[in-house]
């Protein structure tokens, strides 16, 4: 079984958001980036069924849409555990832009499971591998937060409103995956960086593609208020408070 | 010149980064009170590959270099040096000494198992009445033949009950003095050896600190590590290299108070504005922030020496000397930016402050370094 | 030309978001100068569908097919798009939770029409047509400019709110075609909570970290969650540890939540936690640690002991009720 997850670089969670360019670009300077957790988690765990099953999954391949910034990241996920990796030359501006990419990978090279993150931390889209299945008309599964493969047959749970679905699904499909997958992303071994080196990462051209969005400007939400502390000796003041200035209870 | 680490370097880095304070951090005051020896922890971080990695991959070690090691010790350091110190005697004490100086069956039996971090390892050279002067080993391997007979006790052993293999500096011939004393590989379950009870410490207290009595314990010769009489040479060799690990760990412990000591000044208000704005805080930090500066360049060069086979051994004592001094002085201006809060234990800045302290005594006193240091100057 | 709302039903009833996704196409079909098209898919009562008319529905697409018991993506896109085709749609309407962003970033595809996800209000410009949708995690907000003649939006939740206003709907069986070949995914076994707020859906959340120290006391939680009608919730450290059901995990990796009003007891506010509930409207945080991060996010704190102070909570609370 082949496996392909599909890996963005986005800043660190913990990065202080600013803006550049009369509040047109994300301001980059100083920033960390990481490899984006839910991509993250869905890497731990293709790793994971890698691991309990010797000899099931013969390749977990990582593919970022890209400029050649990303590579640092991309190598983290080889050292992490990845096979190998590709990175499409281009910069993902339009999720729309990135599927077709991405599509197109899938397309020369079959896989047998495709994983996305539900979403990126930066942008937020959400919608890549909605839009990925599409182009491929491959069925997805979405808001997984449970895959394994048991006797060759992949067992998937999805997250619904107040509950949990138990789906199968035919092979190949793309699984879009929620937090619970895995519960920690792994960190890189010593042994998994120093091979991580050795491991094939192919950087290839992008197709024409459309963008069907873009971004023309940002704003930072307005500071809000400060918090109204009250007194733990007089809790019934907070309850007032919800009530009478709120209006809340 | 290049001051711009590798992608790999900061990789590492950030490995070690993300396991102290996923794994270390949650209970890292729980177990300095309990003096508790974090074998869960050091197990995970064997399996990632930080106990043996610099050894050779050719015996299952990571094949980093020392900079990634100070990288990575400095980063473990910042949250917890009882986890660092085990890191440190593995890497630097242990299996560098073995690989530099063993045999390759040596290597094959012993630094095998512990570069691959299944097995740790330990460093016996301090005694009772031979700290910081190593001319002087009361501990005895009289030679018998095909084998040592080992007697005496040494004192502040890092790893003394975790560690399944002992390197022992011991006396042969003592008429001979330094030039009479060998360096042994001893298996700890040896039939002879026993440990003193563990060390109830001031800081590092979940470090497995005891002393170890040798009663007339069997060494096979073949256990003996370069030439007879090579064990004085041996021991300070392998604590030049040992000084960079310590160094490391005194940064770190630097470093992590001042980063929390940073971040509570930003957030602390006293006189109706955050700490930081008033300027007997500001400089402290200011203070703080150039001698950590300091210290990580100091560190930095020794490890790079060492990977570009320059002598580094005053490089190393000028590194350890200064880190430590720092880390004392940095640890104990963290513990008052905080107030009261320093004095306890839920902030973290008086354990780092008890921790620093140990980097001025172990691996040859700050006093030591001066020493050495002076005397090169001497020449 | 139409405004055309994808809604959700629970057990045949509809979700609260649903009237919120009517109310918002409604201001947008307003500015447009059409009008808004619901389209409902399961068994749901006329009473129900009716009430969509009260936020401004002139109309009801019914579809109930037993092929589409299930959310099936591919399935579903192609009724959309087959709605979207009948009723002319330029501009389509979908909730930003996981139904929404799976059918929504597929319909995209098929109808190669730009998808703006996470809106945050209705579109600030219709020409060029631009949407405010966070980004950054709620750390701040983007405009994204669609460029395709159809448009998709995915509302967040609780961004809009409702605003009611009463026109005749019709009601209209919609009989599209369901593929075979688009039903690869079956569902095997549904695992539903019952008796319980759907957390997406609750107005107020009482939500508990690990200052409560262990599950044995999540009691007060639920008691004054029970007393004020609200849903409960927990931090990622509590679902980790198996405190609490994972599919309470509120953050930026669980569940994106935006109730009006948020209790957070015993929870420090990692960034990541803020990211799933900063779109409430009002947070209470009680924490000992004075200095932790979740004040700087909460309108109303109380440092002290949550397990002190949440029994004293329950009881004022109570005395409100009693006046």
């Amino acid at each position: 079984m082949k496996i392909l997850i599909c890996i963005s670089n986005v800043p660190d969670t913990t990065t202080k958001i600013k803006f550049v360019n009369n509040n047109t670009a994300f301001d980059i300077a100083g920033v960390q980036w990481i490899i984006n957790p839910w991509d993250e988690l869905a890497l731990t765990r293709a790793l994971e069924i890698k691991d309990a099953q010797p000899g099931i999954i013969e390749n977990i391949t990582v593919v970022n849409v890209g400029l050649i910034d990303s590579e640092p990241t991309i190598r983290k996920a080889l050292a992490i555990g990845a096979d190998a990796a590709i990175r499409i030359n281009a910069e993902p501006k339009d999720t729309f832009f990135v599927a077709s990419q991405i599509a197109e990978v899938v397309r020369k090279e079959s896989f047998d499971i495709v994983i996305c993150g539900i979403e990126s931390s930066d942008y937020n889209g959400a919608a890549l591998g909605g839009m990925l299945s599409e182009m491929l008309d491959l069925p997805s599964v979405s808001a997984v937060s449970h895959l394994d493969v048991v006797n060759g047959a992949v067992e998937l749970k999805r997250e619904i409103d107040g509950g949990q679905e138990t789906v199968a699904t035919q092979l190949p499909f793309i699984a879009i995956i929620q937090k619970g997958i895995a519960k920690d992303a792994r960190i890189p071994s010593m042994r998994g960086i120093m091979t991580a080196k050795s491991k094939p990462l192919t950087a290839v051209e992008p197709i024409a593609a459309d963008l069907l969005t873009e971004f023309v400007g940002f704003d930072l939400p307005k500071p809000k208020a400060a918090c109204k502390k009250i007194d733990p000796d007089n809790v019934r003041e907070l309850v007032n408070l919800l009530h009478n200035e709120a209006k809340l209870i | 010149m290049n001051f711009e680490f590798t992608e790999e370097q900061k990789m590492i880095q950030q490995a070690a980064k993300d396991f102290a304070e996923r794994e270390l951090l949650p209970d890292v005051i729980e177990r300095d009170e309990k003096s508790e020896f974090p074998a869960e922890h050091i197990k995970k971080l064997s399996e990632l590959g930080f106990l043996g990695m610099m050894a050779d991959p050719k015996y299952d070690g990571g094949g980093m270099d020392t900079i990634s090691y100070v990288l990575a010790m400095e980063e473990i350091s910042k949250i917890d040096s009882s986890v660092a110190v085990v890191m440190s005697v593995c890497n630097s004490l242990v299996n560098w000494g073995l690989e530099a100086f063993g045999t390759d069956a040596q290597k094959e039996k012993y630094l095998r198992p512990l570069a691959s971090g299944q097995k740790i390892g330990a460093f016996l050279l301090s005694e009772p009445e031979a700290g910081s002067d190593a001319t002087s080993q009361r501990t005895t391997a009289e030679d018998k033949g095909d084998y040592y007979l080992l007697n005496g006790t040494k004192n502040w052993i890092t790893n003394a009950n975790s560690a399944s293999t002992y390197i022992v500096i011991a006396q042969t011939n003592p008429e001979k003095k330094h030039k009479g004393i060998n360096a042994l590989i001893v298996d700890k379950n040896s039939p002879g050896i026993t440990l003193g009870p563990h060390e109830n410490k001031m800081g590092m207290r979940s470090s497995d600190t005891h002393s170890v009595m040798f009663n007339d314990v069997k060494v096979p010769k073949e256990n003996r590590i370069g030439d007879d009489g090579f064990g004085f040479s041996f021991a300070m060799k392998t604590l030049d290299g040992g000084r960079i690990g310590i160094a490391s760990q005194a940064l770190g412990i630097a470093s992590g108070a001042f980063e929390r000591a940073l971040k509570y000044s930003k957030e602390r208000k006293a006189f109706g504005t955050e700490i930081f704005n008033h300027q007997s805080v500001a400089f402290k930090l200011s203070d703080m922030a150039v001698k950590i500066e300091n210290a990580r360049n100091l560190c930095l060069k020794s490890a790079w020496l060492k990977d570009q086979h320059l002598p580094y051994g005053i490089a190393s004592a000028m590194a350890k000397q200064y880190c430590a001094d720092i880390a004392m002085e940095v640890t104990t201006e963290a513990v008052q930016i905080h107030g009261g809060y320093g004095y306890v234990k839920e902030y973290h800045v008086e354990r780092l402050m008890r921790e620093a302290k140990l980097t001025q005594i172990y691996e040859g006193t700050s006093e030591v370094q001066k020493i050495v240091i002076s005397r090169s100057l001497l020449k | 030309m139409s405004v055309l709302v994808y809604t959700e039903n629970w057990d045949g009833k509809f979700k609260k978001v649903t009237f919120e996704l009517v109310s918002y196409a409604q201001e947008i079909a307003k500015k447009l100068g059409t009008s808004v098209v619901a389209l409902s898919i399961g068994n749901v009562n006329d009473e129900q569908l009716k009430a969509l008319g009260n936020y401004g529905a002139t109309k009801v697409l019914n579809v109930q097919d037993d092929k589409l018991k299930w959310l099936n993506n591919q399935a579903y896109t192609s009724v959309v798009a087959q709605a979207v085709a009948k009723e002319n749609a330029n501009v389509i309407i979908f909730a930003h939770n996981n139904s929404g962003k799976a059918i929504a970033s597929r319909l995209s595809v098929r109808l190669k029409a730009g998808l703006a996800t996470g809106a945050t209000a209705v579109p600030s410009s219709f020409d060029p047509f631009t949407v405010t949708k966070k980004v950054f995690t709620s750390k701040a907000l983007g405009n994204i400019v669609i460029k395709t003649p159809v448009r998709i939006i995915t509302l967040l939740q609780n961004a809009f709110g409702l605003i009611e206003s009463k026109v005749e709907v019709a009601v209209e069986a919609f009989q599209p075609e369901v593929k075979d070949s688009e039903l690869k995914t079956v569902v095997k076994e549904v695992n539903k909570i019952t008796g319980k707020i759907l957390l997406t859906d609750a107005e107020i959340v009482v939500s508990g970290g690990r200052g409560m120290k262990g599950p044995e006391n999540w009691g007060p939680i639920e008691e004054l969650a029970a007393l004020l009608g609200a849903g409960t919730a927990c931090s990622r450290p509590v679902s980790d540890e198996g405190w609490r059901p994972h599919d309470e995990h509120t953050g930026q990796t669980g569940k994106v939540i935006a109730p009006n009003l948020y209790f957070a007891c015993g929870i420090s506010g990692a960034i990541q936690h803020l990211g799933g509930i900063s779109g409430s409207k009002c947070i209470v945080a009680i924490n000992k640690d004075p200095d932790a991060p979740i004040f700087e996010a909460a309108d109303y704190g109380i440092v002290g002991d949550v397990l002190k102070v949440l029994p004293e909570l329950i009881a004022a609370v109570k005395e409100l009720k009693a006046q």
